[in-house]
């Protein structure tokens, strides 16, 4: 019993003396040593877990961090990926993206109460969890009116613009309403009678990547007379880019800067700047600021934006661009009211 | 009048090609279970499939090579099935869910090792895409196949080797190989059915992009009563209702609310077991289905 005691006091010394010199070289590197869990997209979506990857490497490069990512496969994976990483007890920030990691992220973070969490897409109400939250609205609808005010009327005087979620989730949701808001309103300025088509993939988390089903989708919104198709669905939007490539019709994409992937049919892209959360984030937790809580992030942060460069500014006419300019600043300014899926709920 | 008839034609379009993948795989699952080997395979076979036609499309640049990458990739995959269930005699329901998984395990495993990418293989440009090929060739697929089992005498001994492989074995003709024979063209046409998702519906492989078609097939070949006619016409109904569900989506069929999405979607599946609980009454497996075959 008494060399027992004696053997972990030694052990304990040695362990201390250990953590302390860990903690010094930490210390005066400012290295820190980020966990990053991936949707099921996976890394290379072209979209939502792309744009968080990128943030990481951001982080890696010029933060000189540590930066190890996993993809789950399937939603039951979050909780043990998320426990395993906060278990090592080595990493000093692990970031969720993605909705579909809130009820683990609830479970794991009320257990490792002394380890840094982030979150993307969801609220995590817990003192050691930031929630990094989206205004998609705000940029749905900017490009909701992008979409209308490019869309030429048909035969029947119906300017038709569609979307397709891949989910049907309440997040997604959101983006269809602010989208159809933007196209409605801008079409109906310019007083034309105007229609909304929308598709979801699915209702599993099989739609973020089924291409094939999108594809069908977008095919069956352009034969009816759809112009532009705006998609938040992942992996999916692959398919809608190859339909309005056959269809020779336009195409919005989502969370990343999609514009490149079929040059002269993406019309433009409502990025979502998951990278830019990612990477303050990161910073933070790098200078010892990270403090938990809600981050919104919009329009007036440049949060959600949409794009313009070499790939569609042919696209876009400069009264288009100067329209959507003014609504920018309406809308951060409070003059334009975007409405909220997540407000209109009852 | 001329938009509803507009519209019929678009839902008929959408239908060959939705039900293109569909009838592909459940040709496949016909030759081998009509051999008496169970296929449930066929998903990991189409994922197979569907992964070596990307791949040899953008090495090649011609889809033509692609989808002989889908057959040599299913035919593979099938030769290994068969080693397991027509030499070591494993329980094919058994080993067919793990080819399943072993499927969906290797191809991101594989995309990973050569594109650096695991969600999904670099997309294909129009040219290097099937535009109508797969419709035409699943259709000549289907009169081949039925042709062959109806008219020719290898075709009776596939039968006969689901049936009475006794009789087969006595008669002089090896029903392991013909067993080996079907499986191995059951793996080709199943992995055209992967080839027609990612090289014809799609335009890149991605990580299990078959969600569930080679269980669809499966259901069409038992509504189809094992007859290469009737799952045909399955796989046709079950396109049919998936164009329609694209349709149905968001349309106000009473009320000022439109149906919700998840009863829409739900259609195709409703369809498959109104229609196996007894609307195609009875519907009889090859006598000698999922028994390993031992000479004697």
């Amino acid at each position: 019993m008494n060399i027992f005691f004696q053997l972990s006091r030694t052990s304990r010394a040695l362990l201390l003396s250990f953590s302390f010199l860990i903690a010094q070289g930490a210390f005066a590197s400012q290295k820190i040593k980020i966990g990053l869990v991936l949707d099921k997209g996976g890394k290379d979506d072209k979209s939502f877990n792309s744009s968080a990857y990128q943030g990481a490497m951001r982080v890696k490069d010029e933060l000189k961090s540590f930066v190890k990512y996993v993809e789950a496969t399937d939603d039951n994976a979050f909780e043990s990926i998320l426990r395993s990483f906060a278990q090592k007890k080595t990493f000093d920030l692990i970031i969720s993206i993605g909705v579909s990691q809130v009820d683990a992220l609830k479970k794991v973070s009320l257990l490792f109460p002394k380890q840094n969490f982030a979150i993307v897409d969801g609220v995590v109400d817990s003192p050691n969890v930031r929630s990094l939250i989206f205004q998609e609205q705000e940029g749905s609808y900017l490009v909701g009116a992008i979409a209308g005010l490019t869309a030429i009327p048909d035969a029947s005087g119906f300017i038709k613009v569609g979307f397709i979620g891949g989910m049907d989730i309440p997040l997604i949701r959101r983006f269809e309403l602010g989208f159809a808001a933007g196209a409605e309103v801008e079409a109906k300025r310019n007083h034309h009678k105007i229609k909304v088509i929308s598709n979801y993939v699915g209702i599993t988390a099989d739609s973020w990547n089924n291409p094939a089903k999108a594809k069908e989708l977008a095919m069956s919104q352009y034969d009816s007379g759809v112009q532009v198709i705006f998609s938040a669905a992942g992996a999916s939007n692959a398919g809608l880019f190859d339909a309005a490539e056959e269809k020779k019709k336009f195409a919005i994409g989502v969370d990343s800067n999609q514009n490149w992937v079929k040059p002269g049919r993406v019309l433009t892209s409502m990025v979502k700047r998951v990278d830019e959360a990612v990477y303050q984030t990161c910073k933070d937790v790098s200078e010892s600021k990270f403090i938990g809580g809600t981050h919104h992030f919009g329009l007036a942060d440049k949060g959600v934006d949409y794009t313009v460069d070499e790939f569609n500014r042919a696209l876009l006419p400069p009264a288009v661009i100067a329209r959507v300019e003014e609504l920018r600043k309406e809308i951060i300014s409070g003059k334009v009211q975007v409405p909220d899926y997540y407000k209109n709920r009852k | 009048m001329m938009e509803f008839f507009a519209s019929g034609m678009q839902i008929f379009e959408s239908t060959l090609r939705v039900s293109t993948p569909l009838l592909f795989a459940a040709l496949g699952g016909l030759l081998s279970e009509r051999a008496g080997v169970v296929n449930i395979a066929l998903e990991g076979l189409m994922l197979a499939g569907g992964f070596g036609a990307a791949a040899v499309a953008l090495s090649t640049h011609s889809p033509v090579a692609g989808a002989f990458g889908a057959i040599f990739c299913g035919a593979f995959f099938a030769f290994l099935y068969g080693i397991f269930v027509i030499e070591l005699k494993a329980d094919q329901i058994v080993a067919g869910t793990a080819f399943n998984l072993l499927a969906a395990g290797i191809t991101p495993f594989l995309m990973k090792v050569l594109y650096d990418s695991s969600t999904s293989t670099p997309s294909l440009p129009l040219a290097l895409r099937f535009q109508q090929a797969p419709i035409w060739a699943s259709w000549m697929c289907l009169a081949l196949v039925w042709a062959w089992l109806k008219f020719t005498p290898s075709g009776l001994w596939v039968r006969i080797a689901g049936e009475h492989p006794e009789a087969l074995d006595s008669a002089g003709i090896r029903v392991k190989r013909v067993r080996w024979v079907s499986v191995i063209l059951s793996g080709c046409l199943a992995g055209l059915g992967g080839a027609s998702l990612s090289i014809f519906l799609a335009s890149s492989f991605s990580r299990n992009m078959t969600a569930g078609r080679g269980f669809m097939a499966l259901a069409a070949l038992i509504f189809g009563k094992w007859k290469p006619i009737p799952t045909a016409v399955a796989c046709l109904l079950f396109g049919f209702f998936d164009a329609m569900q694209i349709r149905l989506q968001g349309v106000v069929l009473w009320g000022s609310d439109p149906v919700p999405v998840q009863f829409i979607q739900i259609l195709p599946y409703l369809v498959t077991i109104l229609v196996l609980a007894g609307v195609v009454g009875q519907s009889r497996a090859p006598r000698s289905l999922g028994i390993p075959f031992q000479a004697k």
